[in-house]
């Protein structure tokens, strides 16, 4: 059992290391956005936080898929480190998500002209949001661990079935959502030292997201050594 | 196959028997959604907005709620003396228990549209006569996808302390993508459009339905069955 | 086809986990047509868990439960389970209780409701609503639900709890009635005298482990002293 706690701290540690160098990453992406890469012309200084907008949602969207995937997986394997890492990454793309509708407003208010706008990217992870924040609620709720583990499961992969269908729906509204200017079939209409920024800035979201799950990891292997010791179910 | 249908309209029976016999959750549901209508007309400036506007939308938030309402109810009936036990000891598939949980379900949302619709008709002053069978034909599709998410969540909400709480937190951002739909045909219909003009929504709905029943029939096993 | 000496029940190595918890530590069990094994342990000790698992309401985490040599899961129509709660609807009468039960296990025949009611006793109060039941009738009830369908394994997780002496004794009389006919019996109980006449087997369960596993002992009085025994160490 002491096993668990050691295997946890070492964890808690790597992952500890990892979210450090992420975000030292994150503000040498700024040290590059400010200094290195071209001003957007028609929208100024305020196009800078594209750079974090955009990795945040890329973030959200790994996530959330890597939950939905790892979610179908444990109702095959009930392996019970698979729903560990599968409420990690639900968490962390809470954060992500978070850190997405809040940049979204603020880049929107001076460019748009408006705070909000129900735009297919946007409403996609705000649904999203909300659904895994009913996903946490759900965990919290519930006390016995396989039943956590299977009806988690259940909603990851309904969220993960669900995305095209509220992306479809939202479409269908009027967008005035910039098009996508990185994915789209006649290659990145970006110039080259904003791409190159964005994709340093990816990259540096992805390590985020490793270093934080590793971290939420090793919490949750801690959480249930605590429970597995508070006392077992009325058998 | 006539087992699976068997199985599940014996569920499908018992669930709307024991609901007949209480009429606890009906009578409540359909309360609920007839004060959300009047509580809704005076939301509304009358001098500034017309009822028409908002009418479709009212309309799916009622049904929404109410429909939460009823799902509600799905499994606190075999919660008691774990009767849901009951049901898994039985040598069905754990689909056919699905789909006789859902088909009550089914039951109880048409019948709360039933009241509802025309209340909203009567308080909103709804031109149905205009929109035709669309309206009907929309209201079937969409409860039957808000059923399917509704029956698989609602067994697992009821496993939480505050399961009435937790079921429209879970099951709402669902509902979101056939509101969506739904509210659109409909203010459609209600303006008079042709029915060709909300074919896109229908079959919108009717993928969601099938998608999400699918869904249902294959995990509802890992949601009953430790 | 399991071969005719293959004895009914099989359990391997069973485990069961809650969480990080071990309930079940690697049951072995084997009982054959018309044996009937009495379960005894302290609370807590995993009997209810070892009768869920048994009856395939929970899946085991570790070896195989097999019926006839088949898992399970597939053998559900040879389970008849009597659990700590009734498993029926309040709101439903006696009778429209087990036709449900029935209708689950297969087409309903109207006789076999029928001498289901006489056999618990409960004809006069057929069209009652179990929320109007006394405390043995509920019992009854949830008994007679439990061994509609004929099966040919019975779990019974402590079935005399609420029976005064008189349906106690007719409870007794019908389980004989039943391992006469070949089937399989497993009780779990508090008392050794509960079931006492029908048992062939004695088991107890402390901590998810057997701590005694034997042929029913010449009298209730020995078994609890080789009970206390084993409890002790």
């Amino acid at each position: 059992m002491t096993d668990d706690l050691t295997r946890a701290r070492t964890l808690l540690r790597v992952g500890g290391a990892i979210t450090l160098l992420a975000l030292l990453g994150a503000a040498g992406v700024y040290w590059l956005a400010l200094n290195f890469t071209p001003t957007e012309a028609s929208q100024g200084l305020a196009q800078k936080i594209f750079y974090i907008h955009v990795p945040a949602a890329w973030g959200a969207l790994v996530s959330f898929t890597l939950c939905g995937l790892a979610s179908a997986a444990y109702l095959f394997l009930h392996e019970p480190r698979i729903d560990r890492f599968a409420a990690s990454s639900a968490e962390v793309g809470l954060a992500f998500a978070a850190v997405m509708l809040t940049t979204g407003p603020i880049w929107g208010k001076p460019i748009w002209g408006t705070w909000w706008d129900w735009d297919p990217r946007l409403t996609l992870t705000l649904l999203l949001f909300f659904i895994f924040l009913g996903y946490g609620a759900l965990r919290s709720a519930l006390h016995d661990p396989g039943e956590r583990a299977r009806f988690s499961a259940v909603i990851g992969i309904m969220a993960l079935v669900l995305v095209p269908f509220i992306h479809l729906s939202v479409y269908l509204f009027r967008t005035i959502h910039p098009k996508p200017v990185v994915l789209r079939p006649e290659g990145p209409a970006l110039p080259i030292e904003m791409l190159r920024t964005l994709l340093v800035s990816v990259g540096v979201f992805t390590l985020l997201y490793v270093g934080l799950v590793t971290m939420r990891y090793a919490l949750g292997i801690a959480r249930d050594h605590a429970e597995a010791n508070a006392g077992g179910p009325d058998a | 196959m006539g087992e699976f249908f068997r199985v599940a309209l014996a569920v499908a029976a018992k669930d709307l028997r024991l609901e007949l016999r209480t009429r606890a959750t009906i009578l409540s549901a359909v309360i609920f959604a007839a004060l959300v209508l009047v509580v809704f007309n005076f939301s509304r400036d009358p001098t500034a907005v017309a009822a028409i506007d908002l009418a479709p939308g009212v309309l799916w938030v009622t049904v929404a709620f109410a429909s939460v309402v009823a799902l509600n109810r799905a499994f606190t009936v075999e919660r008691e003396h774990a009767a849901l036990d009951g049901l898994r000891l039985a040598p069905a598939s754990r689909g056919a228990l699905f789909v006789g949980k859902a088909l009550a379900n089914l039951a109880f949302v048409l019948l709360i549209e039933a009241v509802t619709v025309p209340l909203a008709v009567l308080f909103f002053e709804l031109p149905v006569a205009t929109a035709g069978w669309g309206l009907p034909l929309i209201l079937f599709l969409s409860s039957i996808g808000f059923v399917a998410v509704g029956t698989l969540l609602s067994a697992m909400a009821v496993k939480t302390r505050f399961g009435e709480l937790m079921l429209p937190v879970l099951l709402l951002p669902f509902l979101v993508p056939p509101l969506i739909a739904s509210a659109g045909a409909t203010s459609r219909l209600l303006a008079g459009r042709p029915l060709s003009e909300v074919v896109g929504w229908l079959r919108f709905l009717t993928v969601y339905d099938l998608v999400f029943v699918t869904l249902g029939l294959l995990l509802f096993g890992a949601v009953i069955d430790e | 086809m399991p071969s005719p000496e293959a004895p009914l029940l099989e359990v391997r190595g069973l485990v069961r986990r809650y969480g990080r918890t071990t309930v079940l530590g690697g049951i072995d069990l084997s009982l054959g047509a018309g044996e009937a094994l009495l379960i005894l342990g302290p609370n807590g000790a995993g009997k209810s868990t070892l009768l869920r698992t048994l009856a395939g309401l929970a899946r085991p985490d570790g070896g195989s439960v097999r019926l006839a040599g088949a898992p399970v899961a597939e053998s559900r129509r040879r389970v008849g389970y009597l659990a700590h709660d009734s498993l029926l609807y309040d709101e439903l009468t006696v009778e429209e209780n087990l036709r449900f039960a029935a209708r689950l296990q297969g087409p309903v025949d109207d006789g076999a409701i029928a001498r289901a009611l006489a056999t618990g006793e409960l004809t006069p109060q057929r069209d009652r609503l179990v929320r109007h039941l006394s405390r043995g009738q509920v019992q009854r009830t949830a008994l007679v639900r439990a061994l509609l369908h004929g099966p040919d394994l019975l779990l019974l997780d402590e079935p005399y709890t609420g029976l005064d002496s008189a349906s106690a004794a007719s409870l007794t009389a019908f389980l004989q009635g039943c391992i006469a006919r070949g089937r399989t019996v497993i009780l779990v109980g508090h008392h050794v005298d509960e079931g006492w006449e029908v048992v062939t087997r004695v088991a107890a369960l402390a901590r998810g482990k057997w701590i005694l596993e034997t042929p029913r002992p010449a009298s209730p009085l020995e078994t609890t002293t080789r009970y206390r025994e084993a409890l002790r160490g």
